[in-house]
């Protein structure tokens, strides 16, 4: 599956609030709520890198194709 | 879902007990991204540990999986694997776990050349127990059972494989996570015995102690301090210092131990 077609998704109720995906997202995408809960804040700007997952201890936020949409 | 959460994990037990950034939930995702890449029979993979927080890893995976005494994993793993010499077995396993209680069971699992692939979290601290220092804490850090900086010398895990005679024996960290990915893949290829050593950061135990700021400072120092094995043996000595090499050990071809098991018994029937 081509980049183009994948959705950033994330999956607050695993997230534990580590800061890693913030701190490693080249485009300044994401940001941690009051409750320190990832939230992806800024979507227009994702280029689907993957670096948020890929380095993600928690499974919690990851790419997808959007046809996909169960238990987001 | 993450697409290799849903197939190789147990959902069910998801989210982990391990604390906010620590790297072994990284170290679990690129083990189960290597075994899809190889496109192993998830039901033929046992995948053992012993004791501690990187031994937590198998309650995860939805694979066969034994959670055993401390340090003796790879004991454990030589029964499955002379047992079902067609198993692919993974033992998981942190420094402490793999080097300090199990070391006698490591280096003779080494000089045995059995087909074991052993994944080492280390992060140079025994994390569940409460921060005591490790075999691989470095000279001089804090840990709860060194208040003035530990005075030991670390162990070099993936070298102490290579010379006590495994096959194969890689190093990479959590930062470096696409590498590590390669490597535990080269690994579970490789018909002998693999260790791949990932270094992974504790922030609870040894982050907060030492200093070490947040998680994602504790990542930007793997970055600075592991380099490649090739460009680190090419650095003058005086730049060397800091550094740590990072990638493959050691990649060679040794008899292996239930090949030649297996040996005696065809011999020993043919005699009949």
């Amino acid at each position: 599956m081509s980049r183009e077609n994948l959705v950033l998704k994330v999956k607050p109720e695993w997230c534990k609030g580590c800061g890693i995906c913030v701190h490693f997202c080249p485009k300044n995408v994401l940001e941690l709520d009051e409750d320190n809960k990832i939230v992806i804040a800024r979507p227009d700007d994702c280029i689907k890198c993957g670096l948020c997952e890929l380095r993600c201890p928690d499974f919690a936020i990851y790419l997808e194709g959007d046809e996909n949409e169960d238990e987001k | 879902m993450n697409k290799y959460v849903k197939k190789y994990l147990r959902n069910d037990k998801l989210a982990h007990m391990w604390c906010p950034g620590c790297g072994h939930g990284i170290i679990m995702h690129q083990i189960i991204k290597a075994i899809d890449n190889l496109g192993l029979d998830k039901d033929n993979i046992c995948v053992v540990s012993g004791i501690g927080c990187s031994s937590r890893a198998p309650g995860y995976m939805d694979f066969d999986t034994l959670h055993t005494t401390h340090g003796r994993a790879l004991a454990f793993a030589t029964g499955i694997k002379l047992a079902n010499p067609d198993m692919k077995v993974i033992v998981v396993s942190g420094d402490g776990d793999a080097s300090a209680i199990g070391g006698n069971h490591l280096i003779h699992a080494c000089r045995r050349n059995i087909d074991i692939t052993t994944i080492v979290f280390n992060n140079t601290i025994y994390g569940m127990t409460g921060g005591q220092f490790s075999p691989t804490t470095a000279t001089n850090d804090l840990a709860s059972t060194a208040p003035y900086g530990s005075i030991d010398r670390p162990f070099d895990i993936a070298k102490l494989a290579a010379a006590a005679g495994a096959s194969y024996s890689a190093r990479s960290t959590v930062y470096h996570a696409n590498n590590l990915e390669k490597l535990i893949e080269e690994a579970l290829q490789v018909k002998g015995f693999s260790l791949v050593e990932a270094m992974s950061m504790c922030p609870t135990s040894y982050g907060r102690r030492n200093k070490k700021g947040t998680v994602s400072d504790m990542l930007e120092d793997y970055k600075e301090t592991y380099i490649n094995i090739n460009a680190f043996n090419k650095l003058p000595l005086e730049k060397r210092e800091g550094k740590i090499e990072m990638g493959v050990f050691k990649n060679e071809t040794y008899p292996e131990y239930t090949a030649e098991y297996q040996k005696i018994i065809d011999r020993l029937k043919g005699d009949k």
